[in-house]
């Protein structure tokens, strides 16, 4: 329970809930005899994307060409890219399946992610179209010492993109072999390969192209399946909620969940508790410090704000993030549908069947509605479904290795080790290379962290981003004293905090407590197993003896499950950083770390004398506010 | 770009104006927002029987508050968006006269 709890990317709990229990046995998706179909719907789906990038290769000449599409996309364009960018297979696999498992808690999860972009419209998105050129690096470059903050913000940018592109790469390999059976290892390199093939021939531009097809699929994809949702139940409109609560699987998944405290419930008022908070979420504050890592942390993404520089002007970007908005909210209001859809038509029981995370349930509410696990067109709309998943995996994955990358070959190999004196081609080479670099250890990272937790790196990145990113980039674009010595305090304190907290905290596998937990069914069962067999020996009615031999054996079958889960932990009793037990109870660092992050840039700047960035002060702030002399992004 | 003065454009009372209804207008907006946001789990966790009372059938007032947080935040984008466009030509007569501000006297 505790671990399912904490994930905030849920398809990855899947192969993550536990070490012990590192991949899951999944019921398999598609059905040999419908196999093809599913390869039918990827290779067209990828052959789009691959035409896509053909275009896109063509007019990828020049280094603002690839990294910033020469600032050459419509505020329309960016829109559909920022979604693409940022639903990933958290929003539409795991929200949904959120949703159908605990569902008011599920839908309150998916609200963050969305106001998170309002910090992104109101106070980001425009400066740093007008100050920035291709990287968070040269924002903070522009008044601080160059070379200094970008050789810090350029780590702090792989560091956050690495979190967030190790947790997609596992979970997408995991995701991949669930839905079309393939080798984890296979699905991982499919990706990384796929991922590389738009990035280093099609740079910014087809990475935008890949985003908007992505986007538009997974929109196409849930209005098609809430239509048919509600073509089941009649269209009833605010009715449909009476459906929802007088669902029988409903009230029994909600019975499941409240055990005892549910005797008294009537089945009515079982139904009704779905719509109420409380069945998933138990500690408001980790809510709270959560909810605080995302409405911050977005707007500190080294892979959104960088959508920003692929538009003309302050107004497209302003543009783009009211389109992205209208994107990602409505389509997080469709997943509310998708969920308790699923958990009325498929039912929870089924959907923990095929993954215990819940991630299955929109493809499983795919094959349902096309007709279920024996019609072709219900197979062919969870392939399509899975496709769709897949798309948007690489397409996440695609956003992240550009960031990183430009964040390499722009403010390190440019910047700090040619001292900004490299050719255009050149430049673009470096870019190319750094692509393949970080191209290759995502690749590596995913398939040497098969089955480990990574569910809580995502939580991290928002919090590294969230309490490093976001304070130096605010503060240099907002207050006249900030200056380089708050900048490296600010994204040295802010990350290393965050991934202390997070070192010490219940996210972490503690095997002490796992070996306890696993002890406990041992000793529960043994002396039940003991009772049994002895009554097994005294019963004679044979109906009694049926009884007695299937509790025997599910007892049994639980305590060896046990034994063989705790023989697989190994002999260590200590976590990573050699704790018996977690040090705090919060399990997303925001509520902390990012108040510090803020704290430190703040002293940092007062405690450092820096008059270059007082001076330039007036202009930067001159420039972010009007957009006179905009970066050369936009220049041609 | 070199002939662009600065500082002069920073204390002329047009760019003070933009500087100070933009400040006021956008982290007014932005305390609303965040205090709107945080409202929903701190309500969650801490006011849970307020969630649970039904408003319509079984909409109940956690539903409709948190379909209200999709709501608000999409209005906060139209109104900035309305706004902003006043920000930009106000913007755009500074942009303007870059060259001409600072050299007039």
């Amino acid at each position: 329970m505790s671990a399912r709890r904490s994930n905030l990317f849920p398809p990855i709990a899947l192969g993550a809930a536990l070490l012990a229990c590192a991949e899951p046995a999944f019921a398999q998706a598609v059905a040999p005899q419908w196999k093809f179909l599913t390869f039918g719907v990827f290779a067209a789906i990828i052959a789009l994307t691959m035409y896509v990038t053909y275009l896109a290769a063509k007019r990828v000449k020049t280094t603002a060409d690839f990294y910033a599409a020469s600032g050459g996309v419509s505020g329309l364009q960016n829109g559909w890219a920022i979604a693409g960018d940022y639903l990933s297979a958290a929003s539409f696999l795991g929200i949904a399946g959120l949703i159908s498992l605990y569902g008011y808690d599920g839908f309150m999860y998916s609200v963050g992610w969305l106001v998170a972009y309002v910090t992104v419209l109101l106070i980001i998105a425009e400066p740093c179209r007008n100050i920035g050129k291709y990287t968070l690096g040269d924002i903070l470059a522009f008044r601080n010492n160059p070379k200094t903050v970008k050789g810090f913000m350029a780590v702090s940018t792989i560091t956050v993109s690495t979190f967030y592109l190790t947790a997609q790469m596992v979970g997408g390999g995991v995701l991949v072999k669930t839905l079309i059976g393939i080798d984890y290892e296979y699905s991982v390199i499919a990706v990384g390969v796929l991922m590389l093939g738009y990035v280093i021939f099609g740079g910014m531009v087809a990475t935008t192209w890949v985003q908007i097809i992505k986007a538009i699929l997974l929109v196409l994809a849930s209005l098609v399946m809430v239509f048919m949702v509600w073509s089941q139940y009649g269209f009833a409109g605010p009715e449909y909620f009476q459906k929802v609560i007088g669902d029988a699987k409903i009230q029994a998944r909600v019975a499941g969940l409240l055990g005892s405290a549910a005797t008294n419930m009537t089945p009515q008022e079982l139904g009704q508790r779905f719509l109420e908070p409380g069945l998933l979420y138990k500690n408001p504050i980790d809510q709270i410090s959560l909810g605080m890592a995302l409405v911050l942390g977005t707007a500190g993404m080294p892979h959104i704000l960088m959508r920003f520089f692929t538009v003309p002007t302050a107004q497209q970007a302003r543009i783009s993030v009211i389109w992205a908005m209208a994107i990602i909210g409505g389509f997080y209001v469709l997943t509310l549908f998708l969920g308790t859809g699923a958990a009325m038509l498929v039912g929870a029981r089924n959907i923990i069947a095929a993954d215990p995370g819940g991630n299955m349930a929109a493809p499983l509410l795919a094959q349902y509605l096309g007709g279920g696990p024996d019609s072709m067109l219900g197979n062919l709309m969870l392939s399509f479904v899975a496709a769709v998943a897949f798309a948007t995996i690489v397409a996440v994955v695609a956003g992240l290795v550009l960031a990183a990358a430009s964040a390499m070959s722009h403010d390190i190999w440019v910047g700090i080790i040619r001292g900004e004196h490299a050719t255009d081609a050149e430049e673009k080479r470096a870019a190319r290379i750094c692509t393949l670099i970080v191209g290759a250890m995502a690749i590596t990272i995913g398939i040497l962290a098969r089955g480990q937790n990574v569910a809580h790196l995502v939580a991290l990145a928002f919090a590294v981003a969230a309490s490093a990113n976001l304070p130096v980039v605010l503060f240099t674009l907002y207050w006249k004293r900030c200056n380089t010595g708050g900048v490296v305090a600010g994204l040295v304190i802010g990350t290393l905090t965050a991934i202390g907290l997070v070192l010490v905290s219940p996210n972490m596998t503690y095997p002490a407590a796992l070996k306890a937990a696993q002890q406990k069914i041992i000793d529960a069962n043994t002396p039940t197993i003991a009772k049994l067999t002895a009554d097994l020996g005294a019963a004679t009615d044979p109906a009694v003896q049926d009884k007695l031999k299937k509790d025997l054996t599910t007892a049994q079958n639980a305590k060896s499950a046990a034994e063989t889960a705790l023989a697989k932990i190994g002999p260590d009793n200590t976590s990573l950083v050699g704790l018996e037990k977690p040090l705090i109870e919060l399990r997303n660092p925001g509520l902390i770390s990012i108040p510090i992050g803020f704290l430190a840039v703040l002293l940092g700047s007062l405690l450092y004398r820096d008059r270059r960035a007082e001076e330039m002060w007036d202009e930067l702030y001159v420039r972010s506010n009007t957009g006179i002399g905009r970066a050369a992004a936009a220049a041609h | 770009m070199a002939t662009i003065n600065w500082g002069a454009i920073d204390s002329d009372p047009r760019f003070r104006e933009l500087h100070t209804r933009k400040t006021r207008f956008l982290w007014g907006l932005m305390a609303f927002s965040v205090v709107y946001y945080f409202l929903l789990p701190i309500g969650a966790g801490y006011f849970t029987d307020l969630y649970k009372i039904k408003l319509w059938g079984p909409i109940n007032v956690g539903l409709v508050f948190a379909l209200s947080q999709f709501i608000v935040a999409w209005l906060i984008a139209y109104y900035y968006a309305r706004r902003a466009s006043q920000f930009d030509r106000m913007a755009e007569e500074i942009a303007r006269d870059a060259n001409v501000i600072g050299r007039r006297k």
